[in-house]
């Protein structure tokens, strides 16, 4: 079980909820829809070298798959900021690709924008097989409504960058320019991500490397920002286990070569499964569970829910301990499916900024 | 506090010791309050209905974008559009006929719907995941009302076939979905209706979600915007037929204030002896008054209780009529049960307290300026009613001179109604001015003593029944009115029916294929004589929506079409595409007439033509127009070309729509002769006034109950009178018989008087109302049969309102009559 794991688990309660209203992220976990298995959908396997730029597009005969990225940003006002864009895929069926209305694909956006005292935050649908969303492998291309995700002029597939993303709604709007050198981070053994003996797995590739600048609008005001961004790329048909409460997901800027990846699975019986990935110059290092902790140090008030906004980090084998703490604790995305995700600072051992994302409370 | 519990009882008991007195206030204030809440009640349902079946439609709360020239548009416009910013939502929209009903089929597209969109957003908000999983994933499902799944007469689930061999995805019930509507996944709707790739509009939703392109940047001038709040269509066709209940409903409430009027004048004077008492024993006049109001606020309370539950009555009484007529004149739906809310409620008890408040007003005025000590005035009544008489006939020529005005200067519906207000008002006024009169010369005429005493009783009498008789000269006046507009319109219906049918037989094919099989088929048939297509199209005029009809150049129109004015070339004109017909409805809205010239908008481009000739079209909400078929069909590429009809020797009917029925599977609504269609179309007529006839049953009912308390309270109070006569010989059986001719012959003489005013009411409505709320104007008939029989009907029900007074006095006890001189005075 990993990160992933908890973002797939995202899609499909977000995708559920879509349709079942404001139902509690708890009753929607024991959702029936989550105890089926893969049928007729396209399986995870081993040993598929996943090729660019061919899988930077959607894979349909996959039940779900996203383009999740997240960004830390400081304005030229000196404050600091956060950005989040994420693209989600459902094939509601499995079977033969159908035209137009009929599509089986349901597309669906978050975007969201945060200050150190504003939260603002959006959401798109779509059906697919009509234009109103989708994504393009070459020249690099997802988009939903005016959102979108647009590989620049000489864009190269094993970066995936120069890249532009760019959203608005009522209160926000923002334009980022993403580049990158280093290459795509393959997890997993090489890009087969397994999240169980059980042989549930996914196909998972991020490009933690991005630098970014651009402009940010938010309530009317607008700065120039610039930092540093992230982006998962999934897709798998496996569903998730009924029995986990929720998760606590972290991304961390270690610094400019070391990256981080952690989380924790709350379980219902109170063993929470914990997960993370040491990125650096010599590529991805998966952290053995017992050698995780996180533990929550100061709860916050958020839209009616105690939700623990400030964690202690450690990795003691890598020498890393650390405080986060939020930008803004009232990060709270209250789409059709609610969580909290918002971005982090830390200091300790080491200090920088991250991204951290919240279910089930 | 105490002081005013004390008033306030004392003024009570007057009510227990006259109870029929305090049964006409409430029955006035019921009456008064039922019969207007009743109106509301159904106005509000119909327009909730609307509201709804707009905000289907899109209309109403969300802006729109509709094809600016064609039917429908490419859905590439869709994506197009919310790709640059618009948050749009497509709708695709068509009938589709099962089970032998005919269903509106909207197709949504539930991810994109902005919320605001109406019944839809029960997907996301009413019901559960696996149902939008449902109503999004094959086979889909069909929600519709409750009443459509019992008019289909099927059972949710089921999978009603349509007529080309497909089947609606199974039934579902959406509790608030508009009665006649099928809701559909608008990727099913697209299949059904044949419409692969085309939506109808893009419903816009929430402007304050991000930057939007200029519209012309991303669509060119493929649509046109239309702003939120727009009235539609549906509410703009029946704003006439509610403005008209609303009227009657106005009516009733006058005719109920008239009695509360005369029970609280009633009591009042019966009261003086009493308060002056009181004041006299210190009681100020502001705490009279104070008692007065907590006594009369109290009552309208109660009554404005009973006679909203009353008005509840009626309305669920008059819906069924008012949703027939509502479907039969402009095909909406309005479901028959009744959903009332909290602000119905407090708007039908606040009505009865305003309405108590104004009719009280005058006695707390006087209540508040009581004289402690007036002197015996035995003549005071005569003097007070002759200058009374005075007040009213001056304020009767006033309202008459104003209602000249109206019709002078008066535009539109509204002014209509005030100007059948204010005759009806100037001439209720003027009643008892015209009684008293026939009564004066009458009382000249009189030879014997008894009928000399007679009429000088009636005199004294008016001033306590003319607000009863009055309310009878309006409810009668307003029956003759309308029976006389309704018969009017019969007749010339039924006429204008035998113009516009001329054919024998009426075809509408299912497509062109089966069209051209059926032209075949009856070019071999002899007895034919003339096969005229009878294409049709839609498009609007200024806004509205207008029918296109085709004529082909024949005899059977030049010599049958009914016109009110023509060009003298019409038809040569017609078949050249010089020229165009025109319904009087539009004509009326454009302020067109024969030979003014029109810019007519059609898909091929813009025309030029001529009005040459306008004829009546009654019944329909729509503006039409008449164009040659060779114009019809060169600018509207896509009507089809699927109806005409057939000319032949009526006796040689039913053989041919036999075999055209066995031949090609026509149902009678693709198939239908002369007669039942002239059947049908008298039904939905007849229709258009049964909530009118209704309604005016209703108001004569009110009048004769306030004839009947208005006599029930008089009987008490003239007791004074009529003893003297008893205790001079006359007999109890005689006076009474004295009594009843007196009322009857006060009756008659309303009767007479409505007749005139009724047949200028029926003239208003004909000439002045029915044009400004359906465009149409009905040439005026007399029906003296008629009016005989509602002299009749008025007569009746003072017979009958008379019958109790005059029986209790009749067998009143001698003692009663011995105790007047005991205590009275």
């Amino acid at each position: 079980m990993n990160a992933e794991m908890s973002r797939r688990a995202l899609l499909r309660l977000a995708a559920l909820a879509l349709a079942g209203g404001a139902s509690s992220p708890l009753r929607a976990q024991g959702y029936a829809g989550l105890g089926q298995d893969a049928a007729g959908f396209a399986r995870v396997v081993p040993g598929v070298a996943l090729t660019f730029p061919r899988d930077h597009g959607p894979h349909p005969d996959f039940r779900i798959e996203w383009w999740y990225l997240t960004a830390n940003l400081d304005g030229d006002d000196k404050a600091a900021y956060g950005v989040q864009w994420t693209l989600f895929r459902q094939a509601a069926m499995p079977g033969p690709q159908r035209d137009g209305f009929d599509s089986q694909q349901v597309w669906m956006a978050h975007a969201a924008a945060t200050s150190a005292t504003a939260h603002r935050f959006a959401e798109r649908f779509a059906r697919g097989g009509v234009g109103q969303a989708g994504v393009e492998a070459t020249p690099f291309h997802a988009f939903i409504d005016a959102w979108e995700m647009r590989a620049g002029a000489g864009a190269d597939a094993n970066t995936l960058a120069p890249l532009t993303v760019s959203a608005a709604a009522k209160d926000f709007a923002y334009t980022l320019n993403l580049a990158a050198t280093r290459p795509l981070v393959l997890q997993g053994e090489a890009g087969y991500s397994r999240k169980s003996d059980r042989g549930q797995a996914s196909y998972y590739y991020s490009q933690p490397y991005f630098t970014a600048e651009g402009n940010l609008s938010l309530d009317g005001r607008r700065v120039a920002v610039r930092g540093q961004a992230w982006l998962d790329r999934e897709w798998s048909s496996q569903p998730l286990a009924a029995d986990q409460n929720g998760w606590d997901w972290f991304s961390l800027h270690l610094s400019d070569d070391v990256k981080l990846m952690l989380f924790r699975l709350r379980h219902a019986d109170g063993r929470h499964f914990h997960s993370g990935n040491w990125i650096d110059r010599d590529g991805s290092h998966p952290l053995s569970p017992d050698s995780i902790a996180l533990t929550p140090a100061a709860i916050s008030r958020v839209a009616g829910r105690d939700i623990p906004t400030a964690w202690q980090v450690a990795v003691p084998a890598r020498g890393l301990s650390i405080e986060t703490a939020p930008l803004n604790a009232q990060s709270y995305m209250a789409t059709r499916f609610p969580y909290w995700e918002g971005p982090i600072r830390f200091r300790g051992t080491h200090e920088g900024q991250g991204y951290l994302e919240m279910t089930g409370y | 506090m105490r002081r005013l519990g004390w008033t306030l009882a004392t003024l009570l008991s007057h009510w227990r010791r006259h109870p029929t007195q305090f049964a006409t206030l409430m029955i006035g204030l019921i009456a008064a309050t039922a019969l207007w809440s009743g109106v509301q009640a159904i106005n509000a349902q119909a327009r909730q209905s609307y509201d709804r079946a707009a905000a289907a439609f899109g209309g109403g709360r969300l802006a729109m974008l509709v094809p600016a020239r064609d039917e429908t548009l490419p859905q590439a416009l869709f994506a197009k559009l919310r790709r640059a910013g618009w948050p749009v939502s497509p709708v695709l929209e068509g009938r589709i006929a099962t089970s032998g009903v005919s269903l509106r089929l909207i197709g949504v597209e539930p991810l994109t719907l902005p919320r605001a969109a109406g019944p839809a957003p029960a997907l996301e908000l009413g019901i559960g995941a696996a149902d939008l999983a449902a109503f999004l994933l094959p086979p889909g499902r069909t929600l519709v009302a409750p009443a459509t799944l019992r008019e289909l007469a099927a059972r949710e689930g089921d999978t009603p076939a349509l007529g080309d061999g497909m089947r609606l995805p199974p039934l579902a019930v959406q509790a608030d979905l508009v009665p006649g509507t099928a809701l559909v996944d608008i990727g099913v709707a697209q299949r059904l209706l044949d419409r692969p790739g085309q939506i109808s509009r893009l419903l816009v939703g929430a402007d304050d979600d991000g930057p939007r392109a200029p519209l012309a940047e991303v669509a060119g001038d493929t649509l046109r915007l239309i702003p939120p709040g727009s009235e539609s269509d549906l509410e703009r066709l029946t704003d006439s037929f509610h403005v008209n209940l609303t009227a009657f409903g106005l009516l009733s409430f006058v005719v109920g204030l008239f009695i509360v009027y005369s029970a609280i004048g009633l009591a009042f004077e019966q009261r003086l002896p009493t308060m002056r008492a009181m004041r006299a024993c210190g009681v100020s006049a502001r705490g009279l008054t104070a008692a007065l109001l907590v006594e009369l606020v109290g009552a309208a309370l109660a009554a404005g209780v009973v006679g909203c539950i009353a008005g509840y009555l009626i309305a669920a009484l008059l819906l069924p009529d008012v949703a027939l007529s509502l479907r039969g004149l402009y095909g909406a739906e309005v479901p028959g049960e009744l959903a009332l809310r909290p602000a119905w409620w407090f708007a039908g008890i606040g009505m009865s307290v305003a309405g108590a408040l104004a009719a009280a007003a005058h006695s707390l005025i006087k209540a508040q300026n009581l004289p402690l000590i007036a002197t015996a005035h035995p003549y005071a009544w005569r003097t007070a009613q002759q200058r009374w008489l005075i007040w009213q006939g001056a304020a009767a020529l006033a309202l008459a001179g104003a209602a000249l005005g109206i019709l002078a200067v008066g535009d539109g519906l509204v002014a209509g109604f005030a100007l059948l207000a204010a005759i009806m008002l100037a001439a209720a006024l003027a009643l008892p001015l015209l009684l008293a009169l026939a009564l004066h010369l009458g009382a000249r005429g009189a030879n014997t003593m008894l009928t000399r005493w007679a009429f000088a009783d009636s005199r004294q009498q008016l001033s306590g029944l003319s607000l009863a008789l009055m309310a009878l000269l309006l409810a009668l006046a307003v029956n003759i009115g309308v029976g006389t507009m309704v018969k009017s319109f019969e007749t010339s219906f039924a006429g204008w029916l035998d113009q516009r049918l001329a054919s024998e037989i009426y075809i509408r094919a299912a497509d062109d294929a089966q069209a051209r099989a059926i032209t075949a088929f009856v070019a071999t048939r002899p007895e034919v004589t003339a096969v005229l297509p009878t294409p049709r199209a839609e498009t609007r005029i200024k806004g509205g929506p207008v029918e296109v009809l085709g004529f082909a150049d024949h005899p059977t129109y030049r010599d049958h079409w009914p016109l009110i004015t023509a060009t003298p070339t019409l038809w040569d004109d017609l078949r050249d595409g010089r020229a165009l017909l025109m319904s009087e409805q539009l004509a009326r809205r454009l302020g067109l007439a024969a030979g003014d010239s029109l810019r007519l908008v059609t898909p091929a481009g813009a025309l030029m033509l001529q009005v040459g000739g306008i004829y009546p079209d009654y019944g329909n909400p729509k503006g039409q127009i008449g164009l040659s078929n060779d114009v019809l069909f060169a600018h509207w590429r896509d009507a089809p070309d699927t109806r005409f009809s057939l000319r032949l020797a009526p006796d040689a009917v039913p053989a041919l729509v036999a075999a055209l029925r066995r031949r090609f599977a026509l149902d009678p609504a693709h198939l239908i002769d002369q007669a039942a269609l002239k059947r049908d179309s008298m039904t939905i007529f007849n229709r258009t006034f049964a909530v009118t006839a209704s309604l005016n049953a209703f108001t004569l009912g009110v009048a004769a109950v306030a004839l009947l308390t208005s006599l029930l309270t008089l009987g008490a109070s003239r007791l004074p009178q009529l003893a003297p006569l008893w205790a001079m010989g006359v007999t109890r059986r005689r006076l009474a018989a004295l009594d009843l001719a007196k009322t009857m012959a006060l009756a008659l003489a309303t009767a007479l008087a409505a007749i005139p005013l009724g047949l200028l009411v029926a003239w208003c409505l004909l000439a002045v109302v029915n044009v400004k709320a359906f465009g149409w104007r009905l040439p005026f008939h007399v029906f003296p049969g008629q009016l005989v029989q509602l002299i009749a009907v008025a007569l009746a029900a003072a017979l009958l309102a008379a019958a109790l007074p005059t029986l209790r006095l009749s067998r009143m006890k001698p003692a009663d009559l011995i105790r007047v001189f005991a205590n009275e005075r």
